[in-house]
């Protein structure tokens, strides 16, 4: 019998993925607080506080449906997309395909909750954004992204699933550029280096969250108990040039028809981890609207503009 | 202990070079510009008002010096939100400067005016970062909505490339409005402050608009006036016409923006007519095109 074999736990217990990352290991370290925490990735998992269950396995494979067999789960925070399209050859099969199982274990088990971290990205940079783009806006950023296009699909899975399992609270976080002292991002990799290069003749407004407040919002969004899609927002927009001034860089600037060139050639000689068509986020507007989150979730962040700009210079820990 | 040194904001270093640019009179007309500005000096939609501290001074001496503006009616437009619509003419959009720079250097208090600028300007290097920082930002509905509920003043023109574009034998009659502001004005309970601008047609007289030209080359329209493109770029410099710039009285309607097609025309048709009597009313009390 499946419910003879739950353990009984005093904590409701919570399954995360992509436990091994950076942002994944502050997850786990906030959930820990309040929740038994099940923490899942391929990668080796360390740091993480001792009485966290460790599991070393792909979200595809049988070892995980175990886990949501026996451990009476009561939420699913999914952190575990493959966000840098380098990593891995097959991101896209890995992001698709685990969202939707693991989806599908929420349905067949009964997990109450389940919670998925997208990207504010998937929306994409485009002159022709208007300011404060709501939830509501078309997910244009595999266009111009298409190493993005999983995390579009992904979105779109969880999307679906609103709808085919309405019992489910289901939550998914779509953040602006994350940055901190420890995640290491393409936003946050482009703000540490010594002199950042720029589109010539181009100064989009960028929102930048803090890696602490994105934890906040996550579990906000946990204790909440509610349900939908939110776009989650800093504390504020600044224009690159003034990021980059707070940083005391000298940014570089060069023409876009050669900045897109130089780079495409090194990201096929694999000489650099930024892929071509991230030059649009320093060319364009791509601003959310985080009035959502505000209000349903009670979010706001606690780290200012300065503070969060200035985190990616503290020491990695 | 050495306390680390942060890198002097931005806004400091700008506006003590400003001082030394820009004449008191006009810092101060700056300076009453309200913004919400965030930590960064900017506003959430990335205006600055120590840029427009920097462009008074051309922008005023375009104003006073070249176009010798004469403007009437600025009492007319309220404080709170307001759409202003404009004729559109020209060619270059001098006219929109010149009702902004109205609404800073002869409103009390002044204001900045939000002008919903064309699609294609956030794709242009260096324009698209001058224009988000003088406040003009591109017109899409959301946009528009967006900041009246801010309860800015935006400016538009509904004629759009229609209006700037048009030759010289078409002067000061009106093309036809687009409908998209008035459902707006409606949606956002905005009241519309007619503006008629007189003596920006003449500032750059087009014979012809070579159309097949303007689509090869990407741009809105080619015209072809007595000096442009004859002594190239430097034709592009509009001859020193007066400016007349008047300003109507608050127009109000009723509705939610999701009326039928015809009430709504019907309400931009009122806009439309009392639009053309006032240009009719300027060109009846200017003397010349230069005087």
């Amino acid at each position: 019998m499946v419910r003879e074999r739950r353990k009984h736990r005093a904590r409701k217990v919570v399954l995360a993925t992509g436990a091994a990352g950076n942002l994944g290991r502050l997850v786990v370290q906030a959930l820990h607080r309040e929740y038994d925490v099940i923490a899942v990735d391929r990668r080796p998992i360390s740091g993480l506080p001792k009485d966290v269950t460790h599991l070393q396995t792909d979200v595809r494979l049988r070892a995980i449906q175990d886990v949501f067999r026996t451990e009476g789960l009561h939420a699913v925070v999914h952190l575990g997309l493959l966000q840098n399209p380098r990593a891995d050859v097959n991101a896209y099969r890995f992001n698709v395909v685990g969202t939707q199982r693991l989806l599908e274990l929420v349905s067949r088990y009964g997990v109450r909750q389940f919670l998925m971290l997208s990207s504010a990205n998937i929306y994409g940079s485009d002159p022709d954004n208007s300011y404060f783009l709501t939830e509501d806006a078309p997910l244009l950023g595999a266009e111009h992204h298409p190493e993005i296009r999983d995390l579009v699909a992904a979105d779109r899975i969880v999307q679906s699933f609103f709808y085919r399992c309405p019992e489910v609270e289901t939550v998914m976080l779509r953040p602006v550029h994350i940055v901190g002292p420890t995640v290491r991002n393409p936003a946050a990799d482009y703000l540490r280096l010594p002199r950042p290069w720029t589109i010539m003749g181009f100064d989009p407004m960028l929102q930048l969250i803090h890696e602490a407040d994105i934890v906040e919002a996550l579990m906000m969004a946990l204790r909440a108990g509610t349900k939908g899609v939110f776009n989650v927002v800093g504390p504020g927009e600044a224009p690159l040039s003034r990021i980059l001034e707070v940083l005391g860089r000298r940014p570089r600037p060069i023409p876009s028809s050669l900045a897109r060139a130089m780079l495409r050639r090194a990201w096929n000689l694999k000489m650099t981890g930024f892929p071509p068509s991230e030059l649009r986020h320093v060319q364009y507007n791509c601003v959310v609207d985080g009035t959502r989150a505000s209000e349903a979730l009670g979010f706001k962040p606690r780290h200012s503009l300065r503070e969060t700009i200035l985190s990616v210079q503290d020491p990695l820990i | 202990m050495t306390v680390p040194s942060l890198p002097v904001p931005y806004t400091r270093r700008r506006s003590r070079l400003a001082d030394r640019l820009v004449p008191e009179r006009l810092r101060a007309k700056a300076r009453h510009l309200k913004a919400n500005l965030g930590e960064m000096g900017v506003d959430p939609f990335g205006y600055d008002p120590e840029v427009v501290q920097y462009t008074a001074l051309p922008l005023a001496w375009l104003y006073e010096r070249y176009f010798r503006c004469i403007t009437k009616g600025l009492e007319n437009v309220p404080d709170g939100r307001v759409l202003l619509v404009g004729n559109h003419s020209g060619q270059l959009p001098f006219d929109a400067m010149m009702v902004a720079t109205a609404m800073i250097l002869e409103r009390d208090p002044p204001r900045i005016v939000r002008s919903m600028v064309e699609k294609w300007v956030p794709r242009l290097p260096w324009v698209s970062v001058f224009f988000a920082r003088v406040g003009q930002i591109v017109g899409t509905p959301d946009n528009c909505r967006r900041l009246l509920e801010l309860d800015e003043a935006i400016l538009v023109f509904p004629e759009g490339v229609r209006g700037i574009s048009k030759t010289f034998d078409r002067r000061y009659r009106l093309e036809r409005f687009g409908t998209g502001f008035m459902r707006l004005a409606l949606e956002t309970h905005t009241p519309i402050v007619p503006v008629a601008i007189v003596g920006a047609e003449e500032q750059a007289p087009s014979l012809h608009n070579l159309k097949s030209l303007a689509k090869l080359l990407g741009i809105p329209a080619f015209p072809v006036t007595p000096t442009f493109p004859l002594l190239g770029p430097a034709g592009l410099i509009p001859l020193p016409t007066r400016y007349r710039i008047y300003f109507g009285e608050p127009m109000m309607f009723e509705g939610e923006g999701d009326e039928e097609d015809e009430v709504v025309r019907g309400f931009v048709a009122q806009v439309q007519s009392r639009l053309q009597s006032m240009i009719e009313l300027g060109l009846r009390e200017r003397r010349g095109v230069f005087r």
